[in-house]
């Protein structure tokens, strides 16, 4: 065959469609006679429910149906991870409320707009009760507990091992307090769900989610029918970033008011409900403490963290547990020790967002590296090539267990450094601060490895080749604007020598796909990609077994020409074309025992579930330059150098693509975003005038590249690169903030790095007295040790890293 | 979000604008590029019963060399206004102003007059036009009037426009050859100002306005008789936040705003060549 079309840049072959607004989503499937769904939501942060009024609502023209969580039935459920059983919520609320967007009552009616006249008209009697708002607070003795049936609200909690001695070998342990603050996961098209029950008495429902198979599940025993009266598809998906994982609450009531009044009905939620109704992400207090020797070795890393699950615990209470494995980072680190406490608050529950407890991982320890940095005089750069693990340590296990399949960290590391021109760079910083230039020049440095592929290790797919020579491939990923239409098009193209434009794609139904994981965790590739390319093998193996029967010759005498032909060697004659093959498969007259049947297909075709040996680690470096005004606080993003490793890489353009994405994602929850909530759970940002959602416009061009070091855990030799664009970045640029700021004093400043909080940092340093980035951890840790608390939940954290 | 239900008629002049207005009353609201009315709807914060759409009168669209000052109809664009060739060279203060006002497609759809008439002190034009000493020219059903805008701006979103008015024309002076200053501190390009200042210099004095220093546009009054007394620009500009009261809210605390707006009325009136 002519070279592999593998690692080449190839153009999204689905932008077209896209590009000319053909996508289908959810909000213009509009089947006929479909009624508009829409939620009356609390107000309250913390209420009780005393009644509850929809008769002026039902008396108004074009509301069909009012249903509260009584005449809606359905029981408690978990948006998938289960933490506890104490935590199950009613899609509905019941008895009382516990964040403001809580839905209570969902109307049903002609239009958009008789439905929101007629959340206007319910009436809910509250009694509103205290809110928890902070979740350092929700630990102290006598704060409201939020769950009656769960004694506190930790609902969450597991301590490493620690002693008195943990430090005594450190000649310097610095310290500091971190918010990794929470965000909105803010997809463009907000959550979405229609359900339309067929003549035949099942359910078609339409998710925008990633994962549809996952919904389909927990949906079937929810509404208490089979799986297969149900069918489940994921139209085009207009992000999901994590936050669209698991069956919302949401789609139970829509899926059920269908099932109730035999009619479709549909729900696309607004803006201002989906700031505050979809999962948000990172929301941790990181207590870190890093020793090291003057030469700038580490001798351990401590870590204390509070997270926050919100109202309703699910997948973001085990969260701040991915956080703990990926702790020990990128660095030979002789000891480490992580204890989590998580609380539940009256906020929305927190869940997966790109990166999903990685980047705080990241974040964490690259602020305490660079502390120690500052503390111990050595240049950031150089403190970290002193304690990255060496290459010839993989497979590396860590303190946390967890395995590292493959690494060269210091290639990244040093690729970025000569990409920035660091030395130039540290110059020109030089410069300014000499010549006392208010515009102050930040640069800085990030390291991390993360995971991608955790949870489930496998994936399904099949390819078929249809009767007209073009393949079919089925895989159990969802995609949803990554590129899996090319990528894994150039996948067959690869093994079968079938034009990328003749390889059709079918996911994101689970009638017509037989499982899956879906998309998230940044595993599509390694694990649906791989399922594709081991099936198309497989594939290949029958249809060279095939050809040897049509051909009268040997089967290891077939091999497929560089026009996609399947011949004998050496005789370019006597060849047969896909077409061809595939209208001999389906011959009835063809002997039994021709074409391997023994996976289940027909015609020819192959079907297996691929199975990687574990999660894989990609890693990287990046570098950022940031301008920093120090009279008014502004930072000004002025370069981004991100070097990453996702292994070998199929098709630099999506590569980019997702670099370019995660690294605006990363610089916006170090700059700009913060979901925020006034002390009685009031969301302030609920709006995307008050979100501070970036925009290009914010940011200067990216300088992306890649390493290549490739996994021996999957044929393709790739790992994920969804997320560590942003893992990478957001680090980068808080240390590039306080490096600009190094020398008033400043040793951290929190995120986001907004011009205020930076001006009353600099505005501290100024004044003799800048801010002591550490105060004791709550006394929250200490209770548990006493009581000598470990893991304590009914998931699994690994189960929570697929996302 | 969905807006309560309401009627919508469209004005062919802006007679039939005033007429309707005064056919309707409180119920009614005009309707000029929509991107302050229209969200405030969507919120259900506002909910006229009738939309009265001046939108389509292009012939209040326009800038105009009146003789001894200049004229923009109420319904030009923002964006005709920033790119107009008469602004910038006659009063280019306005045109840059108007180059701040969120993105280009808010800037292609808000219009002066909606901007003017919603008076909402975190936006750029109103504390522009009050720098110039812009007059303001509102029709009603008793004929036409003309406010100085020291007079017009009255309240958080209030003006001194009656509801039965139309505002039909912005007039400010002529100014070739003049200093001026925009300066405009938000979070992200397309935001309004956290605090946002106009300054304008010629031979008659200095004018300074800001943005977002209280619940109207605002006069820095101390600063422009410091530069009348002799002051320097750095020390004028140190009573930058005298008189005013900004509020504390999501995107700066109040002593914030106030420190902001010391530095940036020092730093537009230095590009003012103060
Ligand atoms: C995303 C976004 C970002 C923005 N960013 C900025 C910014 O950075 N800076 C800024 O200054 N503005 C900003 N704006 C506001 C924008 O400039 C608006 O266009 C402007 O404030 C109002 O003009 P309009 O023509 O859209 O008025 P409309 O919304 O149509 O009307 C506003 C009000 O004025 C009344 N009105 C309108 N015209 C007249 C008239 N001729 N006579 C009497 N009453 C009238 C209406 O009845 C209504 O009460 C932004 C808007 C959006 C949506």
């Amino acid at each position: 065959m002519a070279g592999s079309i593998l690692g080449n840049a190839v153009l999204r072959l689905e932008d077209p469609r896209f590009l000319r607004g053909a996508a289908t989503y959810i909000d213009n499937l509009g089947p006929e006679g479909v009624l508009r769904l829409d939620f009356v939501r609390s107000p309250f942060a913390h209420a009780k429910i005393r009644s509850i009024d929809t008769s002026e609502a039902d008396a108004l023209d074009g509301v069909v149906a009012t249903f509260t969580a009584d005449s809606l039935g359905l029981a408690p459920h978990q948006v998938f991870v289960t933490v506890h059983d104490d935590f199950a919520r009613r899609p509905l609320a019941v008895d009382a409320v516990r964040f403001v967007g809580e839905p209570v009552v969902a109307v049903l009616a002609v239009d958009r707009r008789a439905a929101a006249d007629a959340v206007a008209a319910v009436v809910v009697d509250y009694e509103p009760l205290d809110a928890v708002v902070d979740p350092e607070a929700a630990f102290e003795p006598g704060a409201p507990v939020l769950h009656a049936g769960h004694a506190d609200n930790v609902c969450f909690s597991q301590l490493d091992p620690y002693d008195d001695g943990f430090f005594a070998d450190a000649d310097v342990v610095v310290r500091g307090r971190y918010l990794n603050q929470r965000v909105a996961v803010v997809p463009m098209e907000p959550n979405a769900c229609a359900a339309v029950p067929g003549d035949d008495g099942r359910l078609t429902v339409y998710l925008s989610t990633q994962m549809p198979h996952l919904a389909h599940g927990i949906l079937a025993g929810v509404l208490g029918v089979p799986k297969d009266r149900i069918r489940i598809i994921a139209p085009d998906v207009g992000g999901g970033f994590g936050g669209k994982a698991g069956l919302y609450p949401e789609y139970s009531v829509v899926a059920r008011a269908a099932q109730l009044l035999g009619r479709p009905v549909t729900w696309t939620e607004s803006r201002s409900d989906n700031m505050v109704g979809l999962a948000h992400g990172r929301a941790q207090v990181q207590y870190v403490e890093l020793g090291c020797r003057t030469d700038g070795t580490f001798t351990g890393l401590r870590a204390r963290i509070v997270g926050d699950a919100g109202a309703y615990p699910g997948i973001g209470a085990m969260l701040p547990g991915a956080t703990r494995r990926m702790s020990q980072a990128v660095y030979a680190l002789p000891k480490l020790s992580v204890d989590l406490a998580v609380a539940v608050t009256s906020t929305t529950p927190t869940g997966a967002y790109r990166g999903a407890g990685r980047p705080e991982a990241a974040s964490m320890v690259e602020r305490i590296v660079d502390q120690a940095a500052l503390e111990l005089g050595i240049d950031p750069a150089e403190i970290r090539r002193r304690n990255l693990l060496p290459d010839d340590v993989f497979p590396y296990t860590t303190h946390t267990g967890v395995v590292y399949d493959s690494g060269a960290y210091g290639r990244p590391l040093e690729e970025a450094l000569r990409l920035a021109g660091y030395d130039e760079l540290r110059a020109e910083q030089a410069a300014r601060r000499a010549a006392g230039n208010p515009r102050l020049l930040g640069i800085g440095v990030s390291c991390y490895v993360e995971i991608t592929a955790g949870g489930a290790p496998g994936e399904f797919a099949s390819v078929t080749v249809d009767e007209d020579g073009a393949a079919t491939v089925r895989v159990g990923t969802s995609g949803h604007g990554q590129g899996h239409p090319t990528s894994f098009a150039m996948i067959v193209a690869d093994r079968l020598g079938i034009a990328m434009d003749r390889v059709r794609l079918v996911q994101s139904d689970t009638d017509e796909v037989r499982s899956g994981g879906g998309t998230g965790g940044s595993k599509s590739l390694q694990l649906g990609g791989s399922a594709i390319y081991r099936a198309s093998e497989a594939l290949l193996d029958k249809a060279r077994g095939l050809a040897a029967h049509l051909l009268e010759c040997d089967a290891d005498d077939v091999v497929l020409h560089d026009d996609g032909r399947l011949g004998v060697a050496g005789v370019p004659a006597r060849a047969l074309g896909w077409a061809e093959l595939a209208r001999a498969a389906a011959d009835p007259a063809l002997p039994a025992g021709v074409v391997d049947r023994s996976d289940g297909t027909t015609g020819l075709a192959a079907q297996l579930d691929f199975v990687s040996t574990g999660p894989t680690f990609p890693f990287g470096a990046h570098v950022a330059v940031v301008e920093v005004d120090r009279e008014t606080g502004r930072v000004v993003p002025l370069r981004h150098i991100a070097v990453d490793d996702c292994g070998t890489v199929l098709n630099p353009v999506l590569v980019a693509g997702q670099q370019h994405g995660g690294v605006a994602s990363g610089i916006g929850q170090a700059l700009y975003e913060e979901f925020r909530y006034d002390a009685d759970g009031n969301p302030l940002t609920a709006t995307l005038a008050d979100y501070a959602l970036p925009s290009a416009a914010e940011f200067p061009s990216f300088e992306v590249a890649s390493t290549q070091t490739p996994t021996p855990y999957n044929p393709l030799g790739a790992k994920g690169i969804g997320e560590a664009g942003t893992i990478g970045a957001t680090p980068a640029v808080q240390n590039a903030v306080v490096d600009a700021l190094a020398h008033l004093g400043v040793r951290h400043v929190d995120m986001p790095l907004t011009a205020e909080t930076v001006w009353r940092a600099v505005r501290a340093a100024e004044s003799g007295a800048p801010v002591n980035p550490w105060r004791e951890p709550p006394a929250i840790f200490d209770r548990l040790r006493a009581a000598g608390g470990g893991p304590d939940a009914v998931s699994s954290v690994e189960e929570a890293e697929g996302v | 979000m969905i807006p309560v239900a309401f009627d919508y008629k469209r004005a062919s002049s802006a007679e039939e604008a005033i007429a309707l207005l005064a056919e309707y009353g409180d119920e009614a609201k005009l309707l000029a590029g929509g991107h302050s009315l229209l969200p405030l709807m969507k919120l259900r914060l506002a909910a006229p019963s009738v939309l009265i759409d001046v939108g389509r009168l292009t012939d209040l669209s326009y800038v105009r060399d009146a003789g001894d000052h200049l004229a923009i109809g109420a319904l030009t664009r923002h964006r005709d206004v920033e790119i107009s060739d008469l602004l910038q060279a006659q009063q280019p203060l306005l045109a840059a102003a108007a180059a701040e006002v969120g993105d280009n497609q808010v800037r292609h759809r808000g219009t002066i007059g909606g901007s003017v008439a919603h008076a909402d002190p975190a936006s750029d034009l109103p504390a522009t036009l009050l720098a110039l000493d812009a007059t303001f020219v509102a029709k009603g059903p008793n004929g036409e009037r003309a406010i100085p805008a020291s007079q017009f701006f009255t309240g958080f979103l209030e003006s001194a426009l009656q509801p039965d008015e139309l505002l039909t024309e912005i007039r400010v002076p002529k100014a070739p050859g003049s200093g001026f200053g925009f300066q405009k501190f938000n979070r992200r390009a397309q935001d309004w100002a956290i605090v946002g200042c106009a300054v304008t210099r010629s031979a008659s004095g200095t004018g300074v306005a800001l943005v977002n220093m209280g619940a109207t546009p605002l006069r820095a009054t101390a600063v422009e008789q410091a530069l009348a007394g002799g002051a320097s620009a750095a020390d004028a500009a140190q009573l930058a936040d005298q008189g005013t009261e900004p509020s504390a809210d999501l995107n700066a605390s109040a002593e914030y705003r106030r420190h902001l707006a010391r530095v940036l009325v020092r730093r537009a009136l230095e590009a003012a060549g103060a």
